[in-house]
């Protein structure tokens, strides 16, 4: 889970990590009202979780809190690359002097974590790492280990942060990991991380990418979580506890094992090709369990897509029986009733594959059609979605 | 011949008593796995009667292997627990640990394989390069099946059996679909790597591992969307393995910025994308199939050639 720059600046002040702290609206009034509070100037930033806001118009300074009110009516509403701006955060304005970049982010290919470090900062760091590589500093941080006030200097030494910066930011360094792993967070970043005309060195915005694995022990990242943007089907699925994913088709698609599905969506997105080029809808990985009331909570989300016309059933049974499959396929059906209109293609293999069939085929739903195959149930499945258009 | 996990393999199940532990230790010792013993602390000295096997259940993964000679355990602990019976079993020194468990904070996967790292290291002089303590699996992987011989974890038995075959998935249920659509051809081993973003074994060990062994003739590789694995595999496919490789690429509809499932397998930016893992493998002279059905007919191809 990707959070807001307000809410990774609120982990980071929880943590001691000096941040600008200001306050978020949802209208142009709240922006002034918080204005007023922080007095001077300020800056109103559009909240939203993609890169490039600034140069979008999404960040403006305002001199006065007038001024914050007319900044937040031109962001509030406004479209960044997809995202639709719902809040902006008001941030006592800052005189910064020096730029710097700091992040620690899971390094998946060296299968530890990684420090990221820059006295080149404020621009973005993709960029940076591209035009200017020797500029930014890399240095692993043995999970174990960790990070203290020594190797916090270290890596800002390496990283050219100049000399009298390097010891009140190791503090907020040491900090920042602390964060990172009290989180189980995927990545940390400041930039800028900014020496402003006080001296004092501020996380001026924040990224935190957070784990979902761990949210069985981080009971906040529920409050974290940004349920108003979040696609209204994705949001009844998670409720069931489906695996679900919407797409932009017209094949809704269930499957077993999440690289079965997503392969499920390739082999139709081929045949598609042929059949109008009708696109998978969805990804719904039903697991291991294909339990009756599973397999209906998965039929009802996927047919409440208005864009569906045909479904994809396409199970390999390793652990999962096919007949307990093909049980739950008549039960779902007749759980819903009336309310199931599109065609289901279905195949098996695998565990009782015969039972599984020989139940569908006693059960003669007219809604149902067997396929022998992966490649023949894409292909139908498809063929259905562009003649039902 | 096999890799990791063959007919004279002894396994232990950490975590055998629980639902999930229990179901699976009735299938491999079904499928011919020799299952010497169940770890519980809470239930040491007792027996557990699986389908009319006597298993004993130990304290330790320690005192398991000191009893029975077990070399291979397969763990179900909840994923709270993960983390610290993988380090109890590199602790103990076993050679292969599967773990099965999805859901494990990858904060825990990566703090274990530092732990498994630095094991290494003191056996071995310091040296982090050299090979860790434990050959770890997973987590969130099927396991592995070397078929007639042995099978870790909970890949089906009766899919297929043994033959010139090896096979390399992240996913488990592509494993089976590929295992069942080659099943006259049958398999040497077939290893699921599992789909988290840190993971014990990656393709490029079980790549290395099949060039290695005689009785594998060619290897089919599967990957999916997410990290750089497939990418890094490629460039060592090129350099050092030598037998025919297929390779197969999962998720080319999938998204910019979402999980597809497993954990690792998100696209970010233009980064992890399935075609840049196809380019790359095929540069390095991997034909690479649009779909399982044509991955193996590529194989079947190869090996009729």
């Amino acid at each position: 889970m990707d959070l807001f720059e307000y809410q990774a600046k609120q982990l980071f002040a929880a943590h001691g990590v000096p941040v600008g702290l200001g306050e978020t609206a949802d209208t142009p009034e709240q922006a002034r009202a918080a204005a007023e509070r922080i007095g001077g100037v300020v800056v109103v930033k559009a909240q939203v979780k993609v890169g490039g806001r600034g140069k979008a118009g999404g960040v403006k300074l305002a001199k006065t809190p007038a001024e914050a009110e007319e900044a937040a009516r031109a962001i509030l509403g406004m479209d960044i690359k997809g995202h639709t701006v719902h809040r902006v955060l008001v941030d006592p304005g800052a005189q910064i002097e020096n730029e710097y970049y700091f992040s620690f982010l899971l390094d998946r290919s060296n299968r530890t974590f990684l420090a990221m470090a820059s006295a080149e900062g404020g621009m973005e760091i993709e960029e940076l790492a591209v035009e200017r590589p020797e500029a930014l500093a890399r240095v692993p941080i043995d999970a174990i280990a960790g990070v203290d006030k020594a190797k916090a200097t270290e890596i800002l030494t390496q990283a050219n942060f100049p000399a009298e910066v390097i010891d009140s930011t190791a503090d907020t360094v040491v900090k920042l990991w602390e964060t990172f792993v009290a989180q189980d967070a995927t990545l940390v970043e400041i930039n800028p991380l900014a020496r402003v005309a006080s001296g004092e060195v501020l996380a001026l915005d924040g990224k935190v990418s957070l784990d979902d694995n761990a949210d069985f022990r981080q009971a906040g990242n529920a409050d974290l979580e940004d349920t108003a943007a979040a696609d209204p089907l994705e949001a009844k699925a998670k409720e069931k506890g489906l695996n679900y994913v919407k797409l932009d088709g017209e094949v809704g698609i269930i499957g077993n094992g999440a690289g079965l599905v997503m392969s499920t969506l390739d082999v139709v997105a081929y045949a598609g090709e042929s059949h109008g080029g009708v696109k998978p809808a969805n990804f719904l990985d039903i697991g291991g369990g294909a339990s009756a009331e599973v397999m209906a909570n998965g039929l009802e989300i996927i047919l409440g897509d208005q864009a569906v016309r045909s479904v994809f059933v396409n199970v390999f049974g390793g652990i999962t029986a096919c007949d307990a499959v093909a049980n739950g396929i008549v039960a779902a059906l007749g759980m819903l009733g009336s309310s199931a209109t599109k065609p289901l293609v279905v195949r098996l293999d695998g565990n009782n594959v015969e039972e599984g069939r020989r139940i569908l085929t006693e059960a003669a739903h007219p809604l149902v059609t067997l396929a022998d195959t992966m490649d023949d149930g894409a292909e139908k499945a498809a063929e259905l979605a562009n003649s039902a258009k | 011949m096999a890799i990791f996990l063959n007919e004279k393999s002894k396994v232990i199940v950490q975590g055998m008593t629980g639902s999930e532990g229990m179901k699976h230790t009735r299938r491999m010792l079904a499928s011919g796995t020799d299952i010497v013993g169940g770890v519980n602390p809470r239930k040491a000295g007792s027996t557990v009667d699986v389908d009319g096997t006597d298993v004993a259940v130990f304290g330790s993964v320690a005192d398991a292997m000191a009893k029975t000679g077990a070399d291979v355990s397969v763990l179900f602990v909840p994923p709270a627990f993960t983390k610290d019976a993988i380090i109890e079993a590199v602790d103990a020194g076993i050679g292969l640990c599967v773990v099965i468990t999805e859901g494990v904070p990858v904060h825990d996967s990566t703090a274990a394989w530092a732990y498994n790292l630095d094991k290494g290291a003191q056996l071995n002089g310091g040296d982090r390069q050299l090979p860790p303590r434990t050959r770890i699996i997973g987590p969130n992987c099927p396991g592995l099946i070397s078929p007639g011989k042995s099978n870790a974890g909970i890949i089906p038995a009766n899919i297929t059996g043994s033959g010139p075959i090896g096979l390399v998935s992240k996913s488990g249920t592509l494993t089976y679909q590929m295992m069942f659509e080659l099943r006259d051809l049958g398999f040497s081993s077939a290893v699921g790597i599992g789909g988290d973003p840190v993971i014990g074994t990656t393709h490029i060990d079980c790549l290395q591992a099949f060039q290695d062994d005689p009785d594998t003739e060619a290897i089919v590789m599967i990957g999916e969307i997410g990290g750089d694995a497939e990418e890094r595999a490629a460039a060592y496919i090129a350099e050092h393995i030598t037998k025919p490789v297929v390779g197969y690429v999962a998720g080319f509809t999938a998204p910019e910025g979402k999980t597809m499932g497993h954990a690792g397998a998100i696209v970010s930016g233009s980064s992890g994308t399935a075609q840049a893992k196809k380019e790359a493998l095929e540069a390095a002279g991997v034909r690479v199939g649009k779909t399982p059905s044509e991955t193996a007919r590529l194989m079947r191809e190869l090996l009729s050639s």
